[in-house]
């Protein structure tokens, strides 16, 4: 119905409907580490990560990600990870960012398995 | 000697014969089944070990050393080596003389399995031995040796802190029964034998004791009900004892060998670890070892509560236990009998399903670039005659975040005059050390594939590393032939031995913190001292070496948080300012950054002292 | 009788609070560490947000506290309470009895070598906001004056907002500080490329926002919203930064001549030992704990102890300043009984 009204083609990838987004494994995710709620998107992981220079890892956009629906791109960048604690170190929220990747592989993912 | 019931039997020994038999029966099936659980080519080496005359050797010795005479207790604290060495040796003595004189005065006995035990109960003693005398001396003097250790025991229950234990386990119940009844056997068995040392024989313990006894009970028939007292001791001692702590005697009999055989942890439940858990003797010296017991909520998960875990299938505790270890191996280190509770806590983490999985495929390994600096010929035109040596230097992950350590070792080889290139300048890939600690195996395997090509083609020496998490991995699981895996304090400690860098002593006093992964980990405790020592004057901390305590910042643990660290560094460091030195020196960049945050006085690299210091 | 009233510590706070005092007829004690009067204040150069001359701000209030007792390099030995009085000796031997002391203890700029990731004190060319205010009023650092500068970056937040630097609250002065420090920057090098890089700006004060909009469109400053995590130095000892434009989402890396990091300000450890004799609660950001963060700022939990200015936390010159006149209004209501 959207599409044509006016002429203009509304394309439905480019927003993200908050309303349609299943945030019930990043509650889980919070239970287990509650400081994946604390991050406050400085940008450190990112840059210090060896692993953003090949999948363009970052564990700031993968919390964001995780919380606007976009599991996919997340674990696209997570693919990389080497799980080597530069992100954990340069945390200014000291957030133990080695957990949270591992409880979202752990967590995350069941249908990617099957 | 000569016997005085035909029958050679008595009812009181059922109670014994009962748990012996349980207890045998047990111990039995359960080494079968841990055999069995062996992989195959482990299981393979095990039997091997046993017809190889060398480990065998070895194993009989370690038996003595580990099982009777608790050498490292020894080494711990005198007083709680006597009391195990005496309890163990005393007992195992009481044994085999028990069984020498049955083969002796009554060889057609030897097949009753109860006679050595209750010997002096059915035979009188006659005029002619004088060797049995002997024996009788022998049989008082260790049963002295066993009760001075049982008394000993009891003081410790109430007073560890005299045995150089400053927390112990707490016992479960199993366990306090089992110490109860092992209590109760050795004062039993000199009453029971007391009773009948004037006709069976006895020397300055039990025939004492029996003139005692007589002097205010007559009748004989006294000494029954005490042989059946000891005989009810020993068997509730064998019966708790597969589901006590007890259980480390005969599981120690098997860990040796296999220890020996070179069989590693493969498994956290199954296996080599299941025999290490089972010879824990739940002592506790992990407990007073354990870096994280600065906060007393962390002391239910030292090792031995997770061995006590382990042994109850709590899988809750028991995952909760390993994620949180900061692995620092100390646990390791001082174990009496050798229960590698790192491994088991990797081999535990191991077991964790993940849905995703990382991929490396896609990184290439041609983008980094090796090129060594023209940097030959050296500032110390006096020493020509060393060859050089093209090193790569692999600085770390770590290491990019405390820039001043890349600096003073980049700023060491110019001096020394080495050509040199830095391998993750621009960044690398990780060594994989952080990966193997969460238990993910493959993953770090394809890590450490992508980083032996690249450091293979890059036509290196020496491989030279500046962070220990990298180098324990680097010496354990890369293949580099030809290639010599050198960390910076070993690597200096040759520079300055071959007159490449000249230091400048001053008289600054310095303390050196062992980094677990290089000392514990890699064995490295010599290099650093003697480095530190050409620059200024060093000092110990008040644990150093193997029990050197951990910075608190350990990638290892998974689940410790940052805000739970702090006591931990703190209490680190209130071991190494225990003789004020002015400066603190480790050779890890993450203890150097743990450090430097909580510390009262500056915290260096080692590289940074030797730069400072050099000419 | 006079009523004598200790201060301690001769930064603005202290300044301020004695010229007010001794025009409500009362005799000021002032008591100072270093050898000069001002604190921080006296070292900076100009004042945001209408480039005052910090030195003709610090001249007035000394001038303004002629008449007071000042006591320079000169520092709390012990204070002891006797009754209803307390007993300050000082380091010179000279002894004290007052009912009312007034910490002005102010603040310390944070150690920015802590952060050993910048690389303070390793690199040639990474100074910290204090040593820039230096170099504007003596034109003395070989690190800055060396070489030719074509490009600045300023890190926003060291050691501020930063729980591995044992400093978690927001430092609020550093974010102006940096914008006003980059336009100096500007007029000094107009060639140069001036960096900002920022985790959130926090432009709350007066004229604050007219600053930040001057400093992009005037002076065309490139703000970059990602904390710097690596830095690194060329051949060249030019230094290398690697941050996240966290709103482009990708990494970057920027080469510099000059890397100012702004250090935020912590609670002064001599002022923490000095209210630990008198018991003095500590905050769970480090500074005084105020009897109340709201009502009673100026007010610290003890009869006759009072704060004034970056003691309690950091501040603005204005902002101290009126807090060293509202300390010194709850004193004299306190003296008169009102």
């Amino acid at each position: 119905m959207m599409d044509n009204i006016f002429g203009f083609k509304i394309s439905p990838s480019s927003a993200i409907n908050m309303d349609k987004v299943d945030r019930a494994l990043f509650r889980e995710l919070c239970r287990v580490e509650p400081d994946a709620a604390r991050c406050m998107a400085c940008g450190s992981c990112s840059a210090t990560c060896p692993a953003a220079a090949f999948s363009g890892m970052s564990i700031r956009k993968v919390l964001l990600c995780l919380q606007r629906g976009r599991e996919k791109e997340a674990f696209g960048m997570m693919s990389n990870c080497m799980l080597c604690g530069k992100c954990m170190m340069v945390c200014p929220r000291g957030i133990n960012t080695r957990r949270i990747i591992l409880a979202i592989s752990s967590i995350y993912g069941k249908e990617e398995v099957k | 000697m000569r016997e005085i019931y035909l029958s050679g039997y008595n009812n009181f020994v059922l109670p014994f014969m009962l748990g012996m038999t349980f207890c045998l029966v047990w111990c039995f099936f359960g080494a079968a089944r841990i055999i069995i659980q062996l992989p195959g080519s482990d299981r393979k080496k095990f039997f091997l070990s046993l017809i190889n005359p060398k480990t065998m050797a070895k194993n009989i010795r370690d038996w003595f050393c580990d099982c009777l005479f608790h050498v490292k207790l020894w080494k711990r604290n005198k007083l709680l080596g006597y009391m195990h060495s005496s309890i163990a040796f005393g007992w195992f003595m009481l044994i085999v003389i028990g069984h020498i004189e049955v083969m002796l005065y009554t060889p057609d006995r030897v097949h009753k399995i109860w006679y050595p035990i209750f010997f002096r109960y059915f035979v009188a003693v006659t005029e002619k031995t004088m060797k049995g005398s002997f024996f009788f001396f022998l049989m008082d003097f260790f049963l002295l040796v066993v009760l001075s250790g049982i008394i000993l025991a009891i003081v410790k229950r109430a007073h560890s802190k005299l045995f150089g234990m400053r927390r112990t386990t707490r016992p479960s119940l199993p366990d306090l029964i089992g110490l109860y009844s092992l209590w109760c056997i050795f004062p039993l068995r000199l009453l029971a034998e007391g009773f009948t040392a004037d006709i069976s024989g006895g020397s300055f313990l039990t025939k004492s004791l029996n003139v005692v006894l007589h002097s205010f009970l007559s009748d004989s028939m006294n000494m029954l009900p005490t042989w059946w007292a000891y005989s009810i001791a020993l068997g509730i001692f064998m019966c708790v004892l597969p589901f006590s702590r007890y259980m480390h005697i005969p599981a120690e009999i098997l860990l040796i060998p296999m220890r020996n055989a070179g069989i590693k942890i493969s498994s956290a439940r199954k296996g080599f670890a299941k025999i290490q858990v089972n010879s824990c003797p739940s002592c506790g010296v992990c407990i007073d070892a354990c870096p994280m017991g600065a906060v007393k909520a962390n002391i239910k998960d030292s090792t031995v509560y997770l061995n006590r875990q382990l042994k109850r299938g709590n899988s809750r505790r028991i995952e909760e236990i390993s994620d949180k270890c900061l692995l620092c191996g100390k646990c390791t280190a001082v174990c009496p009998v050798g229960v590698e509770g790192d491994k088991i806590r990797i081999a535990q983490r191991a077991t964790k399903q993940y849905n995703l999985c990382p991929d490396y495929s896609n990184i290439g390994t041609e983008s980094f670039k090796i090129d060594y600096n023209k940097n030959v010929i050296g500032l110390n035109k006096h020493v020509s005659n060393i060859e050089n040596k093209r090193v790569l230097y692999f600085a770390g992950c770590m290491t990019a975040l405390t820039p001043v350590i890349m600096k003073s070792m980049t700023s060491l080889l110019g001096k020394a005059g080495i050509s040199y290139a830095v391998m993750d300048k621009d960044g690398g890939i990780c060594c994989g050390r952080p990966m193997m600690m969460a238990g993910r195996k493959e993953p770090a395997l394809e890590m450490i594939a992508k980083n032996t090509e690249i450091i293979k083609s890059s036509g290196a020496d020496i491989l030279l590393l500046s962070c220990p998490i990298c180098y324990k991995v680097f010496r354990e699981s890369y293949r580099l032939e030809g290639i010599r895996i050198m960390h910076h304090t070993e690597y200096l400690e040759s520079l300055i031995s071959e007159g490449r860098l000249s230091l400048r002593k001053n008289d600054v006093r310095y303390v050196y913190h062992d980094p677990c992964e290089l000392g514990r980990g890699c064995g490295i405790y010599e290099s650093p001292r003697k480095v530190i020592s050409s620059a200024g004057s060093l000092v110990e901390a008040g644990k150093h070496h193997k029990e050197s305590i951990c910075c608190g910042g350990s990638v290892g643990s998974l689940s410790l948080g940052f805000d739970k660290r702090k006591a931990l560094t703190e209490s680190a460091l209130t071991s190494l300012t225990a003789e004020s030195p002015d400066v603190i020196v480790t050779a890890c960049p993450l203890c150097r950054s743990t450090f430097n945050r909580y510390s009262d006085r500056p915290v260096n690299d080692i590289a940074e002292i030797v730069d400072k210091s050099s000419l | 009788m006079k009523e004598i009233i200790v201060i301690i510590g001769g930064g603005i706070a202290g300044l301020e609070a004695a010229s007010q005092l001794l025009k409500l007829g009362y005799s000021p004690i002032i008591v100072e560490k270093s050898p000069s009067l001002g604190g921080h204040v006296a070292k900076w150069n100009r004042l945001f947000p209408d480039m005052t001359p910090a030195a003709d701000i610090v001249s007035g209030l000394v001038e303004s506290t002629k008449e007071a007792n000042i006591f320079l390099n000169t520092e709390i030995s012990f204070i002891n309470r006797l009754r209803d009085n307390y007993n300050v000796k000082l380091s010179n031997g000279v002894s004290i009895s007052t009912k009312y002391i007034l910490f002005t203890t102010g603040f310390r700029l944070f150690e920015a070598e802590k952060k050993e990731e910048y690389g303070y004190g390793v690199y040639d060319h990474v100074i910290t906001n204090g040593d820039l205010e230096h170099w504007f009023n003596t034109s003395d650092d070989r690190r800055i004056s060396e070489r030719d500068i074509k490009s600045v970056g300023f890190v926003h937040c060291v050691g501020s907002r930063d729980e591995k630097a044992r400093n978690s609250q927001c430092s609020k002065v550093c974010c102006i500080t940096a914008i006003k420090q980059a336009i100096e920057m500007k007029e000094k090098f107009p060639d140069a490329e001036i960096w900002c890089f920022y985790m959130d700006l926090r432009l709350f004060g007066k004229k604050f926002e007219d600053f930040y909009t001057k400093a992009q469109r005037d002076y065309g400053i490139h703000f970059v919203r990602g904390r710097v995590s690596e830095v690194s130095e060329d051949i060249n000892s030019r230094v290398i930064v690697k941050a996240e434009d966290t709103l482009a989402g990708k990494p970057i890396r920027l080469t510099l001549d000059l890397l100012v990091l702004m250090s935020g300000m912590v609670c002064n450890p001599d002022c923490t030992k000095t209210a630990g004799m008198l018991s003095l609660p500590l905050d769970s950001d480090g500074f005084l704990k105020s009897s109340d963060n709201v009502l009673h700022i100026t007010s610290s939990p003890k009869s006759g102890i009072f704060y004034a200015g970056a003691c309690t936390g950091p501040k603005t010159v204005p902002e101290t300043l009126a807090e060293a006149r509202s300390a010194v209004l709850e004193i004299h209501s306190h003296i008169t009984g009102k």
